[in-house]
């Protein structure tokens, strides 16, 4: 955090400590007032009070006005930085997370964990601080020792007891959350399951399954409940039986009426500040567990080290060399052996201009390669150069200048069509857009659905075809020295895969090309085919050979030849 | 309901709890004006502490109770949700949003938390202790009272102006709020494909860019928005001082006591108390509405919705009173008389006057472009979803009639993307028979080619990821087949798009135990790919919810894979006399 953050913060307790501090100047003035009007004396002695009073009033409102407009300027501010630091902390490649969509939106949701800990627990907290130091002055002015009955009230009210809430929702919430998780289970099942429990019958006991969930949390809620009424009834009793004690202390030590009012009420209001922090308290659990976890993803190492000092980007035409490459995926949890490398000594020349296909089953290490093309991870052994150049010694957003298209799981952003495409290529005139609509057959699409159409979240309005196309008019706008194609035509129906497959052999007649697929139909005019298998190359050549010698790539042929007929 | 009997028991402690705490402040106030003023004696402060304990005492009653009501509240929210769910069956929760449903059910139920225990009793308490409050002053002075009196309803009054003229204004900033959490939530979704295209770092200063004007906006709307808590607060002190001054100055003439001064300054506060935490409860509460308001349009949409009722049929045709079983085993005969289906919201029928029957072992593959009603079609013959018009008769007897678990029952179904259960693999595969020995689960899954579940770490034991996610989509769809194969004696089998995402070498395996599966069962597949269509006696091509070709070819594929001869459907056409008395029977049984 800045310095002028502090600033702003300093500001923003400043004025929720004024508001309190007129709430209690405003009671013990009043207070003051009229104990001592009532020992009837001029009315110039009361004309202090009187002003204060009133002073107090207004201050009150206007403070309390300006802390809710500082604090939230603070907190949305506070918000945007650590939004950003986390953004900033996930351009790196990453390694992959358990979790996948889920986890990102909790992240996002853990952003606001930093409003609420200002908003909701730190400024309160210094305001009541504050607050609660002057009711102790104004008592030790008073009678010392009721001030110390006032810190002890205070203290158990504001210190420990939400000590106390915060651990015991800590607590709970440590219990609860695997029921949460368990109900959201069944829950899934139901809905995502549903046609299965019908057809087979199994939806009585699903549905029961899903409503002791439910039981079970609710159980544990009710007992949850428990803590928040503790801590209610602890802070009424304190607050009460602090009066009580300083107002018994106040007579006891012959204090005269004046003083023991003043004691008394601003004991009482004194309180009223620090009463909601048992309830931050029960906050703080949730918050700095969100912290927690978004400290842990700004901790993370990245996926690849970038060079301290990296090379100068190579030039196109580029010749892309991998030898002997070896990459094993991070094993996700401990429990987990390591397993064996997703590519296990791969090599593979690729000269300008020249296309080389991918293929093999799934979980072969396909789109792993491309990622250790794209530097995305990093190679346990071996290494790929581009125009002699080792990739570890370049900067890793230069090699993905160099060396990308259609990557796995595209997306669409919620965006128009046009900046969807566009940010592929920033500077992309009109006529670039639509070449690169044209050759990913989008053309029809476009027209339909108009350059300026909102896209929706998940690209929910934009079919998976369409996804994957206009995906691969990204790849062919931003046109890098070498394209990487992720299975263009996955998720489209036969006679478009076709079709598409079809183009796209079109279009990068003479570009260098690394196509991953699993429809071999038009290979014959690549270069040269590639059959990985667990993580090795099983097969290599052109089609013609290849569908010649017996082997995976003549049956996935035949397979393939005979499911078309 | 029990249930809901209880709730409102619960309701009523946490409401009285929290109005007799309300009240015992007064009592408390009086203790301490008496105590202060020198009225009573010090002895006053242990009934004044006796007053504390019992205020505590309410304080966790209410929590307690206000905790029991919630949990109640929403536990009895989520099983008439979770019914529903089941009620509404496969096809229209397919119409929702799913994962809508699963975070209703849960987190989005919490939201009413607020609602129950925050609000509720602000209400119970703005409405009684502000009244008791005044009926006491007004006892002890008239003037002090009427100050309070008139004051006071400028706090409501003041709360719905401010609210009112800015409720616009602050709507459009949480809509802009939460486009601005969506708008970064898509950015960091997307952070792969900037990171492709080298715009990640670009994006960052974007995200401050929008934070920013964002901030603005927010701050500029808080600015008159805040005006209201300004006016709450000040009409609340500003009504303790014009309590407080003019007190003072009685007190100096002589014309008041100090007992009943304290007293006034210590109730004055508390008949604004209620009304100000009602109004920041109230807000922190719409959240929560928002979130019943979802989940009771979950179950209203579904009951406006004909529920099925196995006594309704067609008056015209002859069928004994009791459900009927028709005697299990052996293939049946389906046929569809000039069925209709519609969706609720949606244009056009899914399917459109289709009348065709389906003879017993006979293998049907159902093709045809998606969304033309192929999906829809299995979804009849499966009862997720009953005809609009005409009917679906099995071996003769209307669908509606029959005691649907016993259909069911003799049916072996795998969906277009089944589900598996967080549960092990052999339970998964017993799913429609949970009797089935290991040894007939071992014989299920290798006749599904599903020879891969022994290599799992644990066998058969091994339990699932979530929603299956450890196993491919091949491996996923063979689980789904040997759960069919786990039905041995399921005489119909009926297939959506089996191989639809599918490699070669997983297709050829799933093709292979297909035609196994369909062996001497009546089958009805809906299928994409050559090498299904090649496994049917009978190809249906269905286009925009009609049958456009209805074929026999010969099961073993010819060389060439030509087609066999055309011929029309074989369901009773152009009797257009039943289409006349079905209509007549749905407005009858519409309630």
């Amino acid at each position: 955090m800045n310095r002028r953050m502090g600033t702003r913060l300093f500001w923003a307790v400043l004025a929720g400590a004024a508001a309190d501090l007129a709430g209690l100047g405003l009671i013990a003035a009043a207070a003051w007032l009229i104990t001592r009007a009532a020992e009837q004396p001029p009315l110039a002695a009361l004309s202090v009070a009187i002003v204060a009073t009133r002073a107090f009033a207004t201050g009150k409102g206007v403070f309390r006005y300006a802390e809710r407009l500082t604090g939230h300027d603070v907190a949305l501010r506070a918000q945007a930085g650590t939004r950003e630091s986390l953004y900033e902390a996930l351009i790196p490649p990453q390694r992959p997370r358990h979790g996948g969509a889920d986890l990102l939106s909790r992240m996002v949701d853990d952003t606001d964990a930093v409003q609420d800990l200002l908003v909701r627990c730190l400024l309160p907290a210094a305001a009541a601080a504050i607050a609660g130091l002057a009711a102790v002055v104004i008592g030790l002015t008073i009678l010392p020792v009721s001030a110390l009955v006032l810190v002890a009230g205070l203290v158990l009210a504001g210190v420990l007891l939400p000590m106390g809430t915060a651990a015991a929702a800590r607590r709970w919430s440590a219990r609860i959350a695997p029921a949460r998780a368990a109900l959201a289970g069944r829950v899934a099942d139901l809905v995502h399951g549903s046609a299965d429990l019908a057809a087979y019958g199994a939806d009585d006991e699903a549905l029961a399954r899903a409503q002791a969930a439910g039981e079970a949390l609710a159980g544990l809620e009710r007992r949850q409940a428990r803590v928040h009424a503790a801590a209610l009834a602890g802070g009424t009793l304190v607050q009460g039986l602090t009066v009580a004690g300083v107002v018994l202390l106040a007579q006891g030590a012959g204090a005269d009426s004046v003083g023991t009012a003043v004691l008394a009420l601003t004991s009482l209001v004194a309180f009223e500040p620090v009463l909601p922090l048992a309830a931050a308290g029960e906050r703080m659990a949730g918050i700095t567990a969100a912290l927690r976890r978004l400290r842990e993803v700004r901790a993370s190492a990245p996926a690849v080290t970038e060079p301290a000092a990296p090379g100068p980007r190579p030039e196109a035409p580029l010749t892309v060399e991998i030898d002997d490459l070896v990459v094993r995926h991070p094993a996700p949890s401990h429990e987990e052996r390591a397993g064996r490398p997703a590519l296990d000594g791969v090599s593979l020349r690729l000269t300008p201009g020249r296309r080389v296909a991918i293929v093999g089953p799934s979980g072969a290490g396909k789109s792993t390669l491309l990622a250790a093309l794209m530097r995305l991870v990093e190679p346990e052994s071996g290494r790929v150069r581009v125009n002699g150049v080792d990739l570890r010694d370049l900067d890793g957003d230069d090699v993905r200048a160099l060396m990308t298209g259609l990557t796995q799981d595209p997306y669409i952003f919620r965006a128009s069509l046009r900046d969807n495409l566009r940010l592929a290529g920033p500077g992309a005139d009109d006529e670039a857009l639509r070449r690169a609509v044209r050759d990913a057959r989008l053309e029809e699409w476009v027209e339909r659905t108009g350059w300026d159409a909102e896209l929706g979240e998940d690209g929910r309005t934009v079919s998976g075809g369409q996804l994957q196309r206009l995906a691969l008019a990204r790849a062919l706008l931003y046109d890098p020295p070498v394209l990487l194609l992720d299975e263009p035509a996955e998720a489209l129906d036969e006679e478009t895969a076709d079709r598409l497959m079809g183009d796209l052999l079109d279009v990068t007649r003479d570009r260098t090309t690394l196509l991953v697929t699993h429809r071999l139909k038009g290979l014959e005019l690549v270069d040269e085919v590639i059959v990985l298998e667990e993580g090795r190359v099983v097969q290599r050549g052109h089609h013609d050979e290849l569908v010649s010698t017996p082997g995976y790539y003549r049956d996935l042929w035949e397979s393939e030849v005979l499911t078309r007929r | 309901m029990r249930a809901e009997r209880s709730v409102r028991r619960h309701l009523g402690v946490t409401l009285a709890a929290a109005v007799l705490a309300g009240l015992l402040v007064l009592v408390q106030a009086e203790l301490l004006a008496g105590v202060l003023s020198g009225r009573f004696t010090a002895a006053a402060l242990a009934v004044l502490a006796a007053v504390v304990g019992v205020r505590a005492l309410l304080a966790w009653t209410q929590g307690v109770f206000a905790g029991r009501t919630a949990t109640g509240v929403k536990s009895a929210l989520r099983q008439r949700l979770l019914g529903r769910l089941r009620e509404l069956g496969p096809a229209r929760l397919a119409a929702h949003r799913s994962g809508e449903l699963v975070t209703l059910a849960g987190r989005g139920l919490d939201g009413l938390d607020n609602y129950l225990t925050g609000y509720l009793p602000s209400i119970a308490v703005a409405a009684v202790v502000p009244v008791a409050v005044l009926v006491r002053l007004f006892t002890a002075d008239l003037a002090s009272a009427v100050i309070v009196l008139v004051t006071l309803p400028l706090i409501p009054v003041f709360g719905a102006l401010v609210g009112m003229t800015t409720k616009a204004v602050t709507e459009r900033q949480f809509q802009a709020l939460s486009r601005l959490g969506g708008h970064f939530l898509d950015v960091v979704r997307g952070l792969p494909t900037l990171r492709a295209f080298g715009r990640a770092r670009h994006q960052a200063t974007v995200i401050r860019q929008v934070a920013d004007a964002h901030r603005g906006a927010t701050m500029r709307t808080l600015r008159v928005a805040f005006l209201s808590s300004l006016v709450l607060e000040l009409c609340a002190s500003l009504s303790l001082a014009l309590v407080a001054v003019p007190i003072g100055l009685r007190l100096l003439g002589g014309s008041l006591d100090l007992t009943t001064a304290l007293l006034v300054l210590l109730l004055a506060p508390e008949a604004y108390l209620p009304l100000r935490a009602m109004g920041t409860r109230f807000h922190a509460s719409m959240e929560g509405v928002a979130a019943a308001d979802a989940a009771f349009a979950v179950l209203d949409r579904s009951a406006e919705e004909p529920r099925r009722e196995p006594a309704r049929r067609p008056e015209a045709v002859e069928t004994p009173e009791t459900p009927e079983t028709p005697e299990t085993g052996g293939a049946p005969e389906i046929r569809l008389e000039h069925v209709t289906v519609r969706y609720p919201g949606r244009d056009g029928a899914a399917l459109d006057n289709v009348s065709l029957t389906i003879g017993p072992r006979e293998r049907v593959a159902l093709v045809g472009e998606s969304g033309g009603g192929k999906s829809t079609l299995l979804h009849l013959i499966l009862g997720f979803v009953e005809p609009t018009e005409g009917r679906v008769l099995v071996d003769g007897t209307d669908l509606r009639d029959l005691d649907l678990a016993g259909w069911r029952a003799r049916l072996a179904f795998v969906a277009q993307r089944p589900h598996l259960f967080a549960t092990s693999v052999a339970d998964n595969v017993r799913l429609g028979s949970p009797s089935a020995s290991m040894e007939e689960i071992r014989a299920a899954a290798a006749a599904a080619h599903a020879d891969f579940v022994e290599a799992l770490p644990q066998g058969f034991d091994t339990v699932l990821g979530e929603r299956g996610a450890d196993l491919s989509a091949g491996q996923r769809q063979r689980i789904a087949l040997a759960r069919a194969f786990c039905r041995p004696d399921a005489s119909v089998l009926l297939l959506d798009e089996p191989t639809a995402r599918l490699d070669g070498r997983s297709e050829a395996a799933v093709v292979s135990a297909t035609a196994d599966l369909a062996r001497d069962r009546t089958a009805v597949i809906v299928a994409h790919r050559p090498a299904m269509i090649d496994l049917a006696d009978r190809v249906i091509r269905i286009h925009g919810g009609r049958v456009v070709s209805d074929t026999l070819r010969s099961p073993a594929p010819p060389p060439d894979g030509s087609a066999g001869e055309p011929r029309p459907s074989r369901g009773r056409t152009s009797d257009s006399g039943a289409g006349t008395v079905v209509a007549a029977r749905r407005e009858g049984s519409g309630r």
